[in-house]
Parts: structure tokens; sequence; C-alpha cells
């Protein structure tokens, strides 16, 4: 049999979190709490999956996998994924979980029935410098916390809309409240900002070094995203932008940073003259 | 057709038929009821009880002539300041062993807003004693009061209609649960020193509400309630001034009008930065302006509203409304046959 390798893994993720998402599915329609603990296994099942399919790829291209479209999406759900399996019995959102699942699924999918997006891979695409490297992660990994965020706001969205209508039975009575969204909420706004900031503060060392190193539809981009995250922050502390417009924010903001990866991704520079397309990395 | 025996009646307006904005029109106030039994004193009505709650307005009573309840109707109307024409939309009538029915349902909970609820059995229970008190139960209706208490407990004994969340204050709690998540943070303020209010208000403390303040029109009375309660008073003008401390606001005043208006609570919103500020009006006419709804992170709910939450319950209890509704339909035929054999 030969060895599986790091798309097969990555499969394997991709459909794990869909069960998840499916379980989280049947228990909504039959209107009942479903069982946390499933989702969360059938969650972690997955996260293991894509970490090592993650990992060959890392091996393969020679550094954190984040030289395509295809390594940017899967490295985002991954993100989330993390995030979800360490803060998620914390804030014992079963909802959290069904979105998380569905988020993973959605974005895990997406990637793998793309070929376009994986077309060309890239290796030592950050010249073998770590802070870029880490820079990179961190910009990836605030992104993950924003996709939380997004699907909580979600949930705020839902929990508003039945409150204002005067339901709060079936479906709306399996929602958190509407204060602990908003809790929750603002703590992942908070914690994409700070690691964003860090990530543009590790970046902005090396952009100094050499500005001609960075494409400037890439900073106005990561910095437009950073800037609008912040001010979300802001306006939100100092009690102008709350409730239904905050999650609507939460919401928006996401959808435009996912869209601002692609052409992020492809307004970058590449890695050298020495990077050539890197197999599919089987496992060893 | 012309029923044989006294004619017992039923005759008024309920949540069943009237919306709520219509309702506050028809609500009689002490002083108004007052007025309207002083009217009624020319008409020839031997026997008449006035349930008079924030969902229903319904008079019970034996007429010589059906002339007589014409005259009520009028006479109503004339209180009111309702058009005829207006009430005649929205007007319940029933007569002999339907009007029996319609009591012992009331009196059971089976006509009430939140199904199965037990404070209508009390209303009722006050109605009668207030119609006793004043001369104005006869053998008649003192017969009928009575097999109606019993028929209500015997429903209420033998069915399950009263399971679950079926007080106003119950379900007050199980949403502003939806709302804050637990109540132990939560600052409540009661407008009012009501009885629906003192239970809602008790209700939040026995989910360990923070803090409870009473603000009412007679000083002395929301001092009263504030000691009952272990609460604290404020005076009722001052309490907009104080709106963004609080995170619950029940309002349960027998005010003629809104006491709550939109620009105090926007202002209170900008004091609160994100803290949402959930509202329950379950005054008769309201007692918050219903433009306060439209405003970011407030949640207003009045007793419609929470009407329409219990009922989401309701399917559950189906099946015990129906026999609940053959037990009281057994029971009214019972006692209109003793009422022929007596009075007829």
């Amino acid at each position: 049999m030969p060895p599986l390798t790091d798309r097969t893994w990555l499969w394997f993720a991709a459909a794990c979190y869909l069960a998840g998402a499916v379980l989280g599915a049947v228990s909504l329609l039959r209107g009942r709490r479903g069982s946390t603990a499933a989702i969360y296994m059938v969650l972690a099942a997955g996260y293991a999956f894509q970490t090592f399919g993650l990992y060959l790829r890392g091996v393969a291209v020679h550094g954190c996998p984040l030289g395509n479209k295809f390594e940017l999406v899967q490295f985002t759900a991954w993100s989330a994924a993390s995030l979800y399996l360490v803060v998620g019995p914390a804030f014992r959102l079963s909802l959290l979980g069904f979105g998380t699942a569905l988020l993973a699924a959605a974005l895990g999918l997406a990637a793998l029935l793309f070929p376009d997006w994986d077309a060309a891979r890239r290796t030592h695409v950050f010249g073998g410098n770590p802070w870029i490297e880490f820079h990179a992660a961190l910009a990836l990994f605030s992104y993950g916390v924003f996709g939380l965020l997004a699907l909580v706001s979600g949930l705020y969205l839902l929990r508003h809309h039945g409150l204002k209508n005067k339901r709060i039975d079936g479906a709306f009575a399996l929602l958190p409240s509407i204060r602990d969204l908003d809790v929750i909420g603002l703590r992942l706004l908070a914690a994409g900002v700070a690691l964003l900031a860090l990530s543009l503060g590790v970046g902005s060392v090396w952009w100094l070094r050499e500005p001609a190193s960075v494409n400037l539809f890439k900073l106005l981009a990561t910095i437009g995203v950073f800037l609008a995250y912040a001010l979300a922050l802001a306006l939100r502390l100092r009690g102008r932008l709350v409730g239904r417009r905050q999650a609507l924010a939460g919401a928006g903001l996401f959808l435009a940073a996912l869209l601002s990866i692609a052409p992020v991704n492809s307004s970058r520079h590449p890695a050298g003259p020495d990077a050539p397309p890197a197999p599919e990395a089987p496992a060893r | 057709m012309t029923l044989p025996g006294p004619l017992v009646f039923h005759l008024g307006a309920s949540h069943h038929t009237a919306p709520l904005a219509l309702r506050e029109k028809l609500a009689l106030p002490p002083e108004r009821a007052a007025d309207l039994h002083a009217r009624l004193a020319a008409v020839g009505l031997p026997e008449l009880v006035l349930l008079n709650t924030c969902n229903r307005v319904e008079f019970y009573g034996v007429a010589d002539t059906p002339a007589d309840l014409a005259a009520l109707e009028a006479a109503f109307c004339a209180v009111t300041g309702l058009e005829p024409a207006d009430f005649a939309a929205i007007r319940a009538h029933t007569t002999g062993p339907a009007a029996l029915r319609h009591l012992l349902a009331v009196a059971a909970g089976l006509e009430s807003q939140l199904l199965g609820e037990n404070e209508i059995f009390g209303q009722v229970k006050d109605a009668y004693a207030a119609a006793q008190a004043a001369g104005r139960a006869g053998p008649v209706l003192n017969r009928v009061f009575q097999k109606a208490f019993q028929a209500a407990k015997h429903v209420r004994t033998h069915t399950a209609i009263s399971e679950g969340q079926v007080s106003v204050a119950n379900v007050a709690v199980e949403l502003a649960l939806t709302i804050f998540g637990d109540l132990r943070s939560a600052r409540i303020l009661l407008l009012g020193a009501g009885d629906i209010g003192e239970k809602t208000a008790k209700a939040f403390q026995s989910r360990g509400a923070a803090a409870l303040t009473v603000a009412n029109r007679t000083p002395e009375r929301a001092l009263a309630l504030a000691q009952t309660l272990d609460a604290t008073a404020l005076p009722f003008e001052h309490f907009p001034h104080h709106l963004a401390d609080y995170d619950i606001v029940v309002g349960s005043t027998a005010a003629p009008e809104a006491v709550v208006h939109a620009a105090p609570v926007a202002s209170a919103l900008s004091r609160r930065r994100a803290r949402p500020l959930l509202f329950l009006d379950l005054a008769l006419p309201r007692d918050i302006a219903p433009e306060v709804a439209e405003l970011e992170n407030v949640y207003l709910y009045n007793l419609d509203d929470l009407a329409k939450i219990a009922a989401q319950n309701l399917a559950a209890r189906e099946a015990e409304v129906a026999r609940a509704r053959a037990l009281v339909a057994e029971k009214a035929d019972a006692l209109w046959r003793q009422i022929l054999a007596r009075h007829g």
C-alpha cells in the first residue's frame, strides 16, 4: 500500500470536521442539545489528522506550510480548530463546537476541492527566516481567532433575532445567553487584535530592514484588516459599537479578511529562483 | 331561542377578542368601576360580578330582561369612552350553560393568556368577594361561583394543565436567563407595588438576583414593599435618572399612560456601554412606550409577548387542555341542571 500523502490526511481531517457539523446539525434540527463531548471528540480527531497533514506538508516545503492558497486556508481552519479545542470547553458552548466544525469543514473541503489552489507549491517560502515564518503563522492564527469571532457573532445575531421576535424555543433554546455571547465575542476580538498586532510588529522589523521585500498591496491589505479590527475593538470598549452592530462587524470583517487572503498571497514576491514545486509529501 | 331558567350571562372582552392596545382602553381602575356601578344602579341587574384583570374585563350576572344587558353595555361604553360599535366588534357574550362553562374555564386557567396559570383563580375569587361585599352577589351567583371554584380546583388537580412555566413571573425569569445567563449580577428595578410585580420580583430574587429596587408613585407603598422584599426604595420621579444602574426593569404600575420613554432609556444605554437592558411590561395600560423596543441592546416584552413565549411550550399540554375542557363542560352542565331545578 502506498504511503498516505499530506492531502489524504487533510481529507480525513475534513471528513471528521464534516461529521462534527452533521452531528451538530442533526441535534439542531431535532431541537435538542447535542452531545458536546461527541462533537469535541470528532473535532479533536479531525484536528489530529489536519496537524499531521500540515506537518507532512511543512516537512516537504521546508517551513511553515503557508506557500499557497490551499495551505493558507488549511492553516486558518487549523487555527480555528486549535482555539476551539483550547477554549471551547471553558465557554461551554455546544453550538460553538458545531460552528467550528462547520467552518473547518467548509474551509478544509474548499481547499481540497479546488485543485488550482494547490497547483503551485513553493519551498523555502520564507527564505529560511524564522521570524518571517513566525510573523506569517501568527497572522494566520489571528485569522483563525477572527473566524471563531465570526461564528460567535453569527450566534449572537441569531439570538438577537430570536429575542426581538419573542422566540426562545426550539433551536433558539440551544443558544447561549446574549450576554455570554457578547463577552466571548469581546475576548476573541481582543485576542485576535493582540495576535495580529504582534504578528505585524514582528513583520515590521523585517520590513524596515528591507522595505522592498514586501509588496505594497499586501502591506496595505494586512494593515487595513488590522486597523479595521482594532477600530472595532476600540469602539466596542468605548461602548460605541455594541449589540447587533458589533456582531455584524465581527462577521463582516472576517469575510473581508478571508477575501483578502487570495490577493495578498498572489501579490507576494516569489521565494526565489531556487523554489521548485514541492511534490506531495508522503508520510514517513 | 329563549333558554329556560334565570338569565345568567357573561359579557365582556379579553385577550382572545381584543389586542393589547384596545385592552388598555377597556381597563377599569377602581374609580371607573365605581362610576360604572353607580350608573348601573338604575338598571335591573339583581346580581353582577365584575372580573377586571389585565387581560379581561368581564361581567357575570343575572338579568331580568335582555334589555338590561343592553343597558349594561351602554354604561360600560360610556365609562370607558369606547364607541358601542367598537365594543361590539370585540365583545364576547354567552348565556345559560355556555356562560357557566366560560366562567369555569376562566377560573381553571383555560382561558388565560398563559394557559393553566394560577393567578386568575385568585382574581376570580377577589371579584366575587367584592361583589358579595357590595351586595351584588345573590343566590344564583353565589352558587355559580362556589361551584366554579370547586370545579377549577378539580380540573387543576386531575389534569396537568398547570405544570411547567405557567406564571408571568416564571416566564419572565426564563426570559431574563436567555439574556443574562445567570442573574447573580443582575440588578432589578420594580416600577409599581402591585401583586404581579411583587411576585415577579420574588421570582427574580429566588434565582439569586443581585439587587432589587422598588419605585412607586405612592412612596409609602414603595417603602412597605421594599421592606417586605428586603429591597431598597427609590422615589418614583428619580427612576429615569437611574435606569443605567439596572439590568431588568419591571413595569407594573397602574399609571394611565407610559412612564418609561425612549429618551431616558437612550441616555441610560450610553452609560451602560454594551450591557443589554431588559424591560418587562406587566402593566395595562402599558408602562413602557413601544418605541423603547427600537433601541439597540434593548429587549422589551409586554404581557402578550410573555404569553407568546409561554405558548411555545403549549404543545406538550394540549392533550391535558382537552381533558380539562371536557371536565369543565361536564361540571358546568351539572351546575346548570341544579340552577334550573332550584331557580327555574
